[in-house]
C-alpha cells in the first residue's frame, strides 16, 4: 500500500501544486477583503470566472489577427494578464461601489446576500454573452503554451514513478508566486499598503489620520479582483475549457483555503490554498488504496473538508491566524 | 390587539384574492377547450450544461409539430407547442410539470433529456394523466415503475451498458478496464450495468471511481488510471466532464481507449477534447440521422446541424400526435379525454419513424430500440458508426 502511494507521489504533488496555486491566489482576494471590511465577498469566484472569460476572449481575438504566431508566448501572456487584471480590477471596484458601499453601515448578513446576488448576476450575464456568440457556453481557450515535460523522478529514488506535466504548470506556478510576492511587498512596504493595514485595524481612527477610507477600500477591491482575474487567465490556459459556473466550486474551495490559513492573513491564504490543493489531489489518487476500495476518489472533498474541520477545532483561528481581536 | 386585527384582515384579503384568482384560471382553461387548441409541451434543458442536447429535442419536436399542423386543422384542431426549460434540474422539472398539469389544453409532453428529471416529473404527469414520451431518458427506473403515462423511444441502460461491455471485450479485446462515473442517476446506473456485464464477459475491472459534476480538474483520478495502465477507460457521465477527462488523460500520456455512453454523444465533446477525442468509442441510443431527409429539413429551418437527439424529438412528437389523432378519431372527432389519449399513445404498436421504429410494450419501453456504437477517428462530429446492436 505504501509503495503504491509513494510511487505516484511526484505526479500527485505536481497536480496538487497547480490546483493549489489556483486556490491560493483566489483565496488572497477573499482574505484581503475580509481583512479590511470583515466582509466575505462571495462574488469573488465570479470575478475569477469573468477573468477567465475576458482572457479567453482576448486570446481568441489575438489568434484571429495572427498575433499568437508572430509574438513570443511570454509577451502575449503578460499582455493578456495585464489587460484582464485591469478589467476585472475595475469590475471588482464597480461591484463594491454598487453592491457593498451603500450597505456598509447595515448588518453583515445583508451584504452577504447582495454578494450572493451579485455572483448570480455575473454568472448569467457571462452566460448570456457567450451564448449569444457561440450558442453554447462552454468555451475553449486557445493554447498558448504547448508541450510536456517529464520529470525522471525514478532516477532520484527507485521507489518513485516518473511524472509528467504540461508547460502551463510552470507558468501557473511562476505567475502565482510573482503575484503573491508582489502583494506581500505591496502590503508591507508601501504607503498604500500601510494605509490598508491601518483601515483594517480601525477605519474610524484611520480616517482621522487623513486616510481616505473609501479610496483604500476601492483599492483593496481593485487589487483583490485583479488577482482573481489573473488567476482566471491562468486557469483557462492550464485547463483549456471554461464555463460560467467554474467560479462557484472553486470560489468555495478557495474560501475554505482562506479559512484554513486563517482568514484575513495573506500568507495563511497562500499556504491554505496550496495545502488544500495537494490534499485534494492526494485523496483523489489514493483514497481507494488506503481504504481498500471502501471509499473512492469521489470522497476527496469530504477528506479535505474533514481535515479543515479538525484544524478548526484545534486551532479555530486557522493555521496562521492570531487568536486576538486584531484583524490583520 | 390592533396587529391581530390587521392580521385577520390581511388573511381574509389574501384568501379572497386567491379564491378569485383560482376561479379565473378555471374559466380561462374552459375557454381553451372551446377554441379546440391542443397543446403539446416539451421539457428539456434549454439552458445549463446540457443545453446543446436539450435544444435539439425541442427543435426536433417543433419540426414534427409544424409538419402535422395541417392534418389537425382538417380535424378542426389547432396544434400549439409549449416549450419548457427544465434546466436539467429535477426541482425545476417538477415545478414545470405542475404548470403543465394545470393547463387542461396540454395533451402530451415530449421530454425529458435527463433520467434524473424524468423520474420525479413523471409522477406529476401520471396524476394528471398526461402522456409523456421521452426521446432520451435511459435509466431503468423510468419505465420500471410501470406508470401508465410514461413512454420512451430509446433503449434502456440495462441494455446500453452491457452492449458497450460486449463490444469492449469482444471487439476491442479489452482485458483490464477502469470505470469512472459521475455519481448521477444516469452515470452511476450506466457504469454499474457496464461493469457487471464486462465482468461476466471475462474482463477485469481494475478500478471503479467517481468524480464530481462541475469540477474541472480530474488529475487525481487519472493518476490512478495511469498507475493501473488499463486497456480501456469507461466513463459513465455527460460530455462536459467526459471531454475534460479525455483531454486531461491524453495530456498525462494515458493511451488507453476511452468508451462512454450516450451522454458523450454531442458535438460539444469534440469541441472540448479536441484532438484528444481520437480513439474514443461511444455507445449511443441515438442513431446517425445526419443523412436523412429530416436532417436536411432541420438544417434548412433552424440553420443548425442536427444533434444526436434531434431526430428522436421529432419521432417522439410524431408518435405523440399519432396517438392524439387516433384518440380524436375514436371519439367521433370530438376532443378526447386525457385518459383516452394516454391509452392511445401507449397502444401504438407499429410506427415507422424517421430513424427508429416505435412500438411500446406494456411498460412503455420501445421494443425496437437499438444501441449504436460509434468511434471517433478524427476530431469531428458525428463520429463514425461502427455497428449496431438490437435487443
Amino acid at each position: 500500500m505504501f509503495a503504491h502511494i509513494i510511487q505516484t507521489l511526484p505526479q500527485v504533488l505536481i497536480d496538487g501544486l497547480t490546483l493549489g496555486a489556483v486556490y491560493a491566489i483566489i483565496a488572497l482576494g477573499y482574505t484581503m477583503v475580509y481583512g479590511i471590511l470583515e466582509l466575505i465577498n462571495f462574488a469573488h469566484g465570479e470575478i475569477f470566472m469573468s477573468g477567465a472569460f475576458i482572457g479567453t476572449a482576448i486570446l481568441i481575438g489575438l489568434t484571429g489577427v495572427g498575433w499568437i504566431a508572430a509574438f513570443p508566448a511570454v509577451v502575449t501572456l503578460i499582455l493578456v494578464l495585464l489587460i484582464t487584471s485591469v478589467a476585472t480590477g475595475f469590475l471588482g471596484m464597480g461591484i463594491e461601489r454598487v453592491a457593498y458601499r451603500p450597505l456598509r453601515k447595515s448588518s453583515k448578513l445583508i451584504t452577504l446576500i447582495t454578494a450572493i446576488g451579485m455572483s448570480f448576476l455575473l454568472q448569467d450575464f457571462v452566460r448570456f454573452i457567450t451564448e449569444l456568440k457561440n450558442g453554447n457556453y462552454i468555451v475553449n481557450t486557445p493554447s498558448l503554451f504547448s508541450g510536456k515535460v517529464s520529470v525522471s523522478a525514478s532516477s532520484l529514488s527507485s521507489s518513485f514513478d516518473d511524472a509528467t506535466f504540461k508547460v502551463t504548470f510552470i507558468v501557473v506556478l511562476i505567475v502565482a508566486l510573482c503575484l503573491m510576492i508582489g502583494l506581500e511587498i505591496f502590503v508591507n512596504r508601501t504607503k498604500w499598503g500601510m494605509a490598508m493595514r491601518a483601515v483594517a485595524q480601525d477605519p474610524d481612527t484611520a480616517s482621522l489620520m487623513s486616510i481616505n477610507v473609501n479610496k483604500v477600500i476601492s483599492l483593496t477591491f481593485f487589487i483583490g479582483s485583479a488577482l482573481g482575474g489573473a488567476t482566471g487567465v491562468l486557469f483557462a490556459l492550464h485547463y483549456g475549457t471554461i464555463d460560467p459556473y467554474i467560479g462557484f466550486i472553486l470560489g468555495l474551495k478557495a474560501f475554505t483555503a482562506a479559512v484554513l490559513g486563517g482568514i484575513g492573513n495573506i500568507r495563511g491564504a497562500m499556504f491554505g490554498g496550496l495545502m488544500l490543493g495537494i490534499l485534494e489531489m492526494f485523496a483523489a489518487a489514493n483514497l481507494s488504496t488506503i481504504t481498500g476500495n471502501v471509499l473512492g476518489a469521489e470522497y476527496k472533498d469530504v477528506f479535505a473538508f474533514a481535515i479543515l474541520i479538525l484544524v478548526l477545532i484545534f486551532k479555530p483561528e486557522g493555521l496562521f491566524g492570531k487568536a486576538v481581536t486584531e484583524k490583520v | 390587539m390592533l396587529s391581530k386585527k390587521m392580521l385577520s384582515i390581511l388573511t381574509t384579503t389574501v384568501l379572497s384574492v386567491g379564491f378569485v384568482a383560482g376561479c379565473g384560471s378555471n374559466s380561462t382553461s374552459g375557454e381553451d377547450k372551446g377554441s379546440n387548441v391542443i397543446k403539446i409541451a416539451t421539457q428539456s434543458p434549454l439552458s445549463g450544461g446540457s443545453a446543446t442536447l436539450g435544444e435539439a429535442i425541442k427543435l426536433g419536436a417543433q419540426l414534427a409539430l409544424d409538419e402535422e399542423k395541417d392534418t389537425f386543422k382538417k380535424l378542426g384542431y389547432k396544434l400549439q407547442l409549449v416549450p419548457y426549460d427544465d434546466q436539467g434540474d429535477p426541482k425545476k422539472g417538477v415545478a414545470n410539470a405542475q404548470l403543465i398539469g394545470s393547463d387542461k389544453a396540454v395533451y402530451g409532453v415530449i421530454g425529458h433529456l435527463n433520467s434524473g428529471v424524468t423520474i420525479p416529473s413523471s409522477e406529476t404527469y401520471e396524476k394528471y394523466s398526461i402522456p409523456m414520451i421521452s426521446p432520451a431518458s435511459t435509466a431503468t427506473d423510468v419505465t420500471d415503475r410501470k406508470l401508465k403515462t410514461v413512454n420512451r423511444i430509446v433503449a434502456r441502460d440495462d441494455f446500453q451498458g452491457p452492449a458497450g461491455a460486449e463490444y469492449a471485450v469482444k471487439e476491442l479485446k479489452a482485458k483490464n478496464i477502469f470505470v469512472i462515473q459521475d455519481k448521477t442517476a444516469y452515470g452511476q446506473g450506466l457504469a454499474d450495468a457496464f461493469k457487471n456485464a464486462a465482468e461476466k464477459e471475462g474482463a477485469k475491472i481494475v478500478g471503479f471511481e467517481g468524480i464530481t459534476v462541475g469540477e474541472k480538474d480530474f488529475n487525481g483520478v487519472l493518476n490512478q488510471v495511469s498507475k493501473e495502465k488499463p486497456d480501456l477507460v469507461y466513463f459513465g457521465g455527460l460530455y462536459a466532464e467526459g471531454g475534460l477527462l479525455i483531454k486531461q488523460a491524453r495530456d498525462k500520456g494515458i493511451t488507453a481507449k476511452f468508451m462512454g455512453g450516450d451522454g458523450l454523444d454531442s458535438s460539444t465533446l469534440v469541441d472540448i477534447a479536441g484532438d484528444a477525442v481520437k480513439d474514443t468509442y461511444l455507445t449511443s441510443v441515438a442513431g446517425d440521422a445526419s443523412k436523412t431527409q429530416f436532417a436536411k429539413d432541420y438544417e434548412k429551418k433552424f440553420n443548425k446541424k442536427v444533434e444526436s437527439y434531434s431526430v428522436y424529438g421529432y419521432d417522439s412528437m410524431k408518435v405523440m400526435l399519432q396517438g392524439i389523432q387516433k384518440a380524436i378519431e375514436d371519439n367521433d372527432k370530438k376532443l378526447p379525454s386525457h385518459e383516452a389519449v394516454r391509452d392511445a399513445v401507449r397502444g401504438i404498436k407499429e410506427y415507422k419513424g424517421e430513424l427508429t421504429q416505435v412500438g411500446f410494450d406494456e411498460k412503455g419501453d420501445n421494443k425496437y430500440a437499438k444501441i449504436f456504437i460509434y468511434k471517433f477517428d478524427a476530431p469531428s462530429y458525428p463520429a463514425k458508426l461502427e455497428g449496431e446492436i438490437s435487443q
